[in-house]
């Protein structure tokens, strides 16, 4: 039998927490696969199998304390993968046809149900419509976590894989517990509050986005003055005649997708080595909502009208404050908006969704000293920024792009004319 | 001190009711040795294992609602199907010695199961006595002495008993629990009903059925708030459609039990003085934990206010070796429900890992329509503020049950509104009891709505209802 210990520990961390076992009693592991991740407050820690087999005994469960060194599963080298334990035990063990099981796996998803039942050597389940999702997004079970009974894939797994653009298998999220309150070890008051599901997965999205992008952002100012003074002139017709009020968004939207029409590098997405330019364009709107950011995405945005828009933007954000989005409308998207402004943001470095290449970032617009024809005037301003995939988009199309961001902006007509 | 004239068991089982009797067998197939003590009397003062489920509950309460559904249909529907019968009637009598001839197949059926298991079986009423070393003992009380049984496991599944109204007595001739209102000997003419739950709607139909004037009278302002509103409201529509007068939200003030007949004076939901003559009076106001006799105090065994016996999730008490499952403890009263914990305790002393799933446990009531249901209701949904979607689909629209002549009732699918999890199925209708089964199971296995409406169903069947339900979640049924 092989030993699984926890690894050692750096000196100042006395014990560790053990997140979720990857594998179950009876079944099989291969050498250095990763059977369970070890939390400190600093790091999580992965620990692999020290070698193949089938896992004889898990001796400390999921959530248990650990320090250094200490014994945590056995493996049995010689094992054979046993019928995967169910939840409920009841369940009578299937025999074990290891041919069969093999077989099974070789034919993906015909396999019947009992092999596919009988062990854990077979990719996980795909339940009905978790299958044909799968399917009709060319994922396979290898890309999708399975959360179901014995590891099953639930459409709602699907859903989530693809509202992530992860190509690997990402790792169960710990449960969410309730915050808890401690007094930190020098007695100074602390709260430790366990991050939602939410956060936890915007999380790794945002750190993976920085980590494989090559993050740039280039800056410019607009003169929103003609801008406002189109919309106070319409405005109250607009509302009348379509029942939406005329907000700025609208002319963000239509103003990104000219853009984007003329340099199309920023409406594009590296996928391995290959750039995929889309011919259409979904523009996701960035929405606080009380458990964390959202981005439903405004399919086809050059097809919808301003009064369409509105009203989408309107009720993306109502629906986001009830957490009442569908995953359709948060997965996707070729090119992003976000707005700091409604917060008061001056200006920032908004980070890119994956799998993105670019974002718009509106921030408030303020009534600042300018120069126009030598004279220093007044007019209501906002600063944009343009954050870019650097690996595909040069400097050259960024500042082009956001400059005819800006110039549709300071002049709507040009939207109108396509200019 | 256990003496060698004890007999020495793994485990006890004190009640052969759905949970007793189920966990003994589960206990016996795993290898351990398993007694037995259950002290239902027949009329001939033999055992008739099965507890209040068999012998005055769950088994003898479907063999009349079998007979008097029959009995309706011949009056009522046959003639549109072209039978023409020229003089009818009920031979209570009958209806009564079949439907025990019904339950001593069961009692037997479980003698015979223990017997193939190689559960020792011992008739008569159980009680702790002072615990040994490392035993609990048991001492069951027969025709002449006691045996005293001694195991350090002991399951206690001694069940309930019907709840009384304040101050009167079930007599069982007049005043029923669901003890007489099985065997009325013959249809009272004005039948009263406190309590419209399952046990109440249930006797409450058969004896309509057979011709008396039936009125429920219901305390909770509600009617089945347990159930989905939309269920609910449907199932009043039908029952009060068949003749049933179900007053809510009443208070009894008294119950007078005159020579000519009983009188309950109450208040109505306008706060009225109300009073309903009746002949019969069946009380189904919901049940007590029973634990008389069973000297709990031996073994430190604590009982709650209610009288239920304290467990934790895995039914296990505060005395070490001392579980208790079904009706005595916490949780829904109902037979599955006891079911699941005895083969989950039985598992657990056997040294595995035994859980009950309470999620996913189905509700049924078997008027007709049926009302069956799993998971949780629209307006639970509501109050928790989760996003959810729901389809329905009328058994008006279903092939088979136009075919059958039952087109009564619905079937209601909610799912999650961003993962589709199936959250809840709720029916009323025909076999609305086997219909939910399909549910249970897609819910056990974590399904979505789109899994249950992708799998294929047989056509013509009722449960096509149930398949149209969950496209209707998506807003794509195919038959509506």
């Amino acid at each position: 039998m092989v030993e699984v210990k926890v690894p050692q520990l750096s000196e100042s961390v006395a014990e560790a927490t053990l997140l979720q076992w990857k594998k179950k009693p009876g079944e099989r592991v291969a050498a250095d696969e990763i059977l369970v991740e070890v939390e400190t407050d600093k790091v999580v820690l992965e620990v692999p199998a020290p070698s193949g087999g089938t896992v004889a005994q898990i001796v400390k469960p999921d959530g248990s304390s650990v320090v250094s060194g200490e014994l945590i599963a056995v493996i049995d080298p010689q094992g054979e993968a046993k019928a995967a334990a169910g939840r409920a035990p009841a369940v009578a063990a299937a025999p074990q046809q290891a041919s069969v099981a093999r077989a099974g796996a070789a034919s993906g998803m015909q396999a019947s149900a009992a092999a596919a039942a009988a062990t854990a050597s077979v990719p996980a389940t795909a339940m009905p419509a978790a299958a044909k999702r799968m399917a009709d997004a060319g994922l396979s079970a290898s890309q999708v976590v399975g959360t179901g009974r014995d590891g099953r894939i639930t459409k709602g797994d699907v859903l989530a894989a693809l509202q992530s653009p992860a190509a690997v298998a990402r790792p169960a999220l710990p449960e969410v517990r309730s915050p808890v309150d401690t007094t930190s070890l020098s007695g100074r008051p602390e709260q430790r509050v366990p991050m939602s599901r939410l956060r936890q997965r915007v999380a790794e999205r945002l750190v993976q986005s920085q980590s494989t992008a090559a993050i740039l952002t280039t800056f410019n100012e607009v003169n929103m003055g003609p801008l406002i003074e189109l919309r106070n002139r319409y405005k109250d017709r607009f509302e009348k005649e379509h029942g939406v009020k005329l907000g700025f968004m609208s002319f963000f939207v239509k103003a990104a997708v000219s853009a984007l029409k003329k340099y199309p590098i920023v409406n594009a997405s590296v996928d391995g080595a290959e750039i995929v330019y889309h011919g259409y364009f979904d523009i996701g709107i960035a929405v606080s909502s009380p458990r964390g950011l959202v981005v439903p995405i405004l399919h086809d945005a050059d097809q919808l009208s301003f009064a369409e828009i509105e009203r989408r933007i309107a009720d993306f954000g109502g629906r986001a404050t009830q957490g009442r989005l569908t995953i359709e409308e948060l997965t996707g998207g070729t090119f992003s908006i976000s707005n700091g402004g409604v917060f008061g943001s001056m200006l920032s470095t908004p980070i890119i969704n994956p799998p993105q290449s670019a974002i718009l970032g509106v921030h408030a617009t303020r009534d600042r000293p300018v120069v126009e024809d030598g004279q220093i005037v007044i007019r209501p301003v906002n600063y944009l920024a343009l954050s870019y995939d650097h690996r595909i988009i040069d400097g050259r199309e960024a500042v082009l792009s956001l400059v005819a961001i800006k110039e549709a902006l300071e002049d709507p007509s040009r939207l109108l004319l396509e200019v | 001190m256990a003496s060698s004239a004890d007999n020495r068991f793994d485990v006890i089982v004190i009640g052969a009711g759905p949970g007793g009797y189920t966990g003994a067998i589960r206990a016996a197939q795993l290898g351990l040795r398993v007694a037995c003590v259950d002290a239902w009397r027949n009329e001939k003062g033999g055992p008739a294992p099965g507890g209040t489920c068999t012998n005055i509950g769950c088994i003898p309460s479907k063999a009349l609602l079998h007979s008097s559904e029959h009995f309706e249909n011949a009056r009522r529907h046959f003639a549109d199907h072209g039978i023409r019968i020229e003089s009818i009637a009920i031979d209570v009598q009958k209806m009564l010695a079949r439907k025990s001839t019904v339950v001593r197949q069961n009692n037997e059926g479980i003698l015979y199961l223990f017997k193939k298991n190689r559960v020792s079986f011992f008739h008569g009423p159980a009680r702790f006595e002072a615990d040994a070393n490392d035993v609990h003992r048991v001492s069951v009380a027969g025709a002449g002495e006691s045996t005293v049984l001694a195991a350090p496991h002991v399951v206690v599944a001694t069940g309930s008993v019907a709840r009384p109204l304040p101050g009167l007595e079930f007599d069982e001739t007049r005043v029923l629990s669901n003890d007489g209102a099985l065997s009325i000997a013959a249809v009272p003419q004005r039948l009263g009903v406190v309590g419209a739950g399952v046990v109440g709607l249930e006797l409450g139909s058969v004896w309509r059925r057979l011709g008396a004037e039936v009125t429920l009278l219901e305390m909770l302002p509600a009617f089945l708030p347990a159930a989905d509103e939309q269920i609910a409201r449907e199932a009043h529509k039908q029952l009060t459609r068949q003749g049933m007068k179900i007053e809510l939200g009443i208070s009894i003030e008294s119950v007078d039990a005159g020579a000519d007949a009983l009188r309950v004076r109450y208040q109505d939901a306008a706060k009225k003085a109300q009073q309903l003559e009746c002949d019969k009076l069946i009380v189904s106001i919901g049940r007590l934990p029973y634990t008389e006799g069973l000297n709990p105090q031996a073994v430190g065994l604590k009982l709650d206010a209610r009288g239920f016996i304290e467990v934790d999730a895995a039914c296990r008490t505060g005395v070490e070796g001392i579980w208790a499952i079904g009706d005595v403890v916490r949780g829904p009263m109902l037979a599955h429900k006891a079911e699941e914990e005895a083969v989950a305790v039985a598992e657990s002393i056997a040294g595995q890992h035994g859980h009950v799933d309470l999620e996913t446990i189905p509700w049924v009531i078997y008027t007709a329509p049926e009302i069956a249901w799993v998971g949780q209701t629209e307006q639970q949904l509501k109050a928790a503020g989760h996003a959810y979607r729901a389809g329905t689909f009328p058994f008006s629209a279903n092939g088979r049950a136009r075919a059958m002549g039952d087109t009564a009732g619905l079937v209601k699918c909610l799912a999650d509104a961003q993962t589709d999890l199936v959250l809840g199925v709720h029916a009323v209708g025909p076999l609305a009891s086997e219909l939910i089964a399909e549910a249970v199971l897609a819910m056990a296995f974590q399904a979505s709505s789109e899994d249950i409406a992708r799998v294929c169903h047989a056509h013509p069947t009722l449960s096509e209802a149930t398949r149209e339900a969950a496209l209707g979640v998506e807003g794509r049924a195919l038959n509506i």
